[in-house]
């Protein structure tokens, strides 16, 4: 694949931000921002487990575990120890890169569905010891009484424009982080397992670590996300490590599109209006989700992103059917 | 948790035989539902992660016959043809667009039909719990056995499904079509070109497992309080279930089933709040040590 010309990449991103910057002084729609924030975190964590399903071929069902372990971890060390913020997401990172080679090594020797049960199983067994552990997390209370310090060189993250920006600005540097990783050689593996394992297996590519690799740097960025949400919502809560956590996740890639770089950030804004639009509109949510669901699913085949790029004549960048 | 509690319970017959049965419940309704998921998975190669709703549709279709005719067999036997038609509709309507699609489409798929059902039985039934109350014929004394509680009603249950799981077993074994649907799990390009209709063996298949979530949810609904959204756990129990015994084995799947109903019997006396991580666990472990479960096929 083409190498994408980093430097334009920036360039966009730091505009981006910049026009997300400036947007409240002409609105000051606080529904905004907070769709923003939560699209930021939701993002993150959606594209996060693409770089598995669109990109490795490990289709997981339990990627949430590292979301919510990031929103416990974060809590947790925020409410417990004098640790400065930037410190303590630094703890949570290092945290969540431990277990996630624990739970990769376990996991990825799995295939196919097998591999998307045991990592459910992993995500459901971590909830289960949060609900349980009553002492340290408050069961399914979850963790209440906000974060203390918030306080990110000398800004308040407390103040919702501040952490508005923050939110969008991480998003924009995990985007970017991310698209690095799949345009160079490591990401070129990826494809390449995905595609056909056996041959890049006899091309020399230790398919173990790659593997690994690329589960650990995803369950980062979910972690990633996971932190913002726990600024967002003030508390980790057992619901943020809960089965529908993953579940939106991979409604954002499927719907956004599995072979488009940005599909499940497309995915994810979809899911937050779907959200938005029919609680508002509607008591039966799941019957128009669920209609809108399959008009979708039935209708384009693919994710909204992959069906425009196939339209328009180009070629995904991904791609599994 | 309660390791006193457990080694109590375990050191008095009359806790084991209670729990045991509990347990041999949960196991035998549990297998009801896993034959069905592992046999559509066996030959279609699809993970119907709808199964749950078919679960929970047959507890309500047996609900409203049980009250409107007085008849709990009749309620039963209508949760089961009602989710073999539904299995039908739904596999023909739905599931047969996304064959061969990435499994990620085919749960999003299951996961709108989800969400819609458990929607319209709020719609139909209400958002309440419903009981539906031991048929009269049960409400009798239980019996005593070693001095542990057993109500002959759960006697029934654990028959019924014993029952209907043999019947599968033999109709899979001896009939022509159950050694079609055997083979079709084996090789369905080469069944399909000996001229069988596969299209026809997929409804088939459907129907059976549709029928068999359907009985169960019938079967539940006495012992089991009915809400939208309770084929849920059931679901991710049945996973678990075809998950530990191997997907695509109905043997596995028993064997699962009753090793799961006794992790839970006497789970909630030693780890009340851990029951679920327990089951979890036992997964993790067994695909660690079996990577396509205990009777799985190895897959390439």
């Amino acid at each position: 694949m083409r190498r994408a010309p980093i430097m334009r990449d920036i360039v966009i991103a730091v505009i981006l931000v910049a026009v997300l910057a400036a947007i409240p002084y002409l609105t000051p729609s606080k529904a905004f921002q907070d769709f923003v924030i939560r699209c930021s975190s939701m993002a993150l964590f959606a594209m996060s487990l693409n770089l598995l399903v669109g990109y490795t071929g490990l289709s997981s069902f339990g990627h949430g575990l590292f979301f919510g372990l990031g929103t416990y971890t974060f809590e947790l060390l925020m409410q417990n120890t004098g640790l400065s913020l930037p410190v303590a997401a630094l703890a949570t990172l290092l945290f969540t890169c431990v277990t996630a080679i624990v739970v990769g090594a376990i996991c990825i020797r799995l295939r196919l569905i097998y591999f998307a049960f045991v990592t459910l199983a992993m995500q459901m067994l971590a909830h289960s010891i949060i609900i349980s552990w009553v002492s340290l997390t408050g069961g399914d209370q979850g963790l209440q009484g906000g974060i203390p310090r918030r306080f990110l060189f000398g800004l308040s993250l407390e103040n919702q424009y501040n952490l508005y920006v923050f939110s969008g600005a991480v998003l924009a540097v995990g985007l970017l982080l991310m698209r690095h990783i799949v345009s160079t050689s490591f990401g070129t593996s990826l494809r390449m397992i995905r595609d056909n394992e056996a041959r890049a297996a006899f091309l020399g590519i230790s398919i173990w670590r790659v593997k690994l690799t690329v589960f650990v740097l995803s369950a980062l960025f979910a972690a990633v996300g996971g932190m913002i949400m726990s600024l967002f919502v003030s508390g980790a809560y057992p619901e943020l490590i809960n089965w529908p956590i993953s579940g939106d996740a991979i409604f954002a890639i499927v719907m956004g599109g599995v072979g488009s770089f940005l599909g499940p950030t497309v995915g994810t804004m979809i899911l937050l209006l779907l959200n938005d639009l029919v609680t508002r509109q509607t008591e039966y949510y799941g019957l128009a989700l669920g209609i809108i669901i399959l008009v979708f699913a039935l209708g384009l085949r693919r994710g909204l992103l992959d069906f425009i790029t196939e339209r328009l004549g180009g070629r995904p960048a991904g791609g599994i059917s | 948790m309660d390791l006193d509690a457990l080694a109590s319970c375990l050191a008095t017959t009359s806790c084991v035989v209670t729990q045991t049965t509990s347990g041999l419940i949960v196991g035998m309704l549990l297998f009801l539902v896993a034959a069905g998921l592992t046999l559509i998975f066996g030959v279609l190669k699809i993970v119907n992660f709808a199964h749950g709703t078919f679960y929970m549709l047959g507890a309500y279709l047996a609900y409203t016959v049980y009250t409107a005719t007085g008849s709990y067999t009749l309620g039963v036997l209508a949760g089961g043809a009602g989710m073999a038609v539904f299995g039908v509709l739904f596999e023909r309507g739905l599931i047969s667009r996304v064959y061969g699609a990435n499994v990620l489409m085919q749960l999003l798929i299951c996961y709108a039909v989800v969400l819609i059902c458990d929607d319209l039985v709020k719609i139909i039934w209400g958002p309440d719990f419903y009981a539906m109350g031991m048929p009269p014929a049960f409400q009798v004394p239980p019996w005593f056995i070693g001095g542990g509680v057993v109500p002959p009603f759960y006697a029934l249950l654990i028959a019924a499904a014993l029952l209907i799981g043999g019947g599968l077993g033999l109709a899979l074994g001896l009939t022509r079509t159950g050694k079609i649907i055997r083979a079709a799990a084996h090789n369905p390009d080469m069944v399909s070109a000996l001229g069988i209709n596969t299209t026809l063996l997929y409804s088939l298949v459907f129907a059976v497992g549709g029928m068999l979530a359907g009985l169960a949810g019938g079967l539940a609904a006495p012992v089991r309080s009915l809400t939208p959204g309770m084929g849920f756990s059931v679901l991710i129990e049945s996973f678990i279930v075809t998950v530990i015994g191997g997907m695509g084995s109905i043997g596995g799947a028993l064997i699962a089933s009753i090793v799961l109903g006794l992790i839970r019997g006497f789970g909630t006396i030693g780890f009340p709040l851990f029951t679920d991580g327990l089951m979890y666990i036992a997964m993790i472990i067994i695909l660690v040590a079996k990577p396509s479960g205990l009777f799985g096929k190895e897959i390439v």
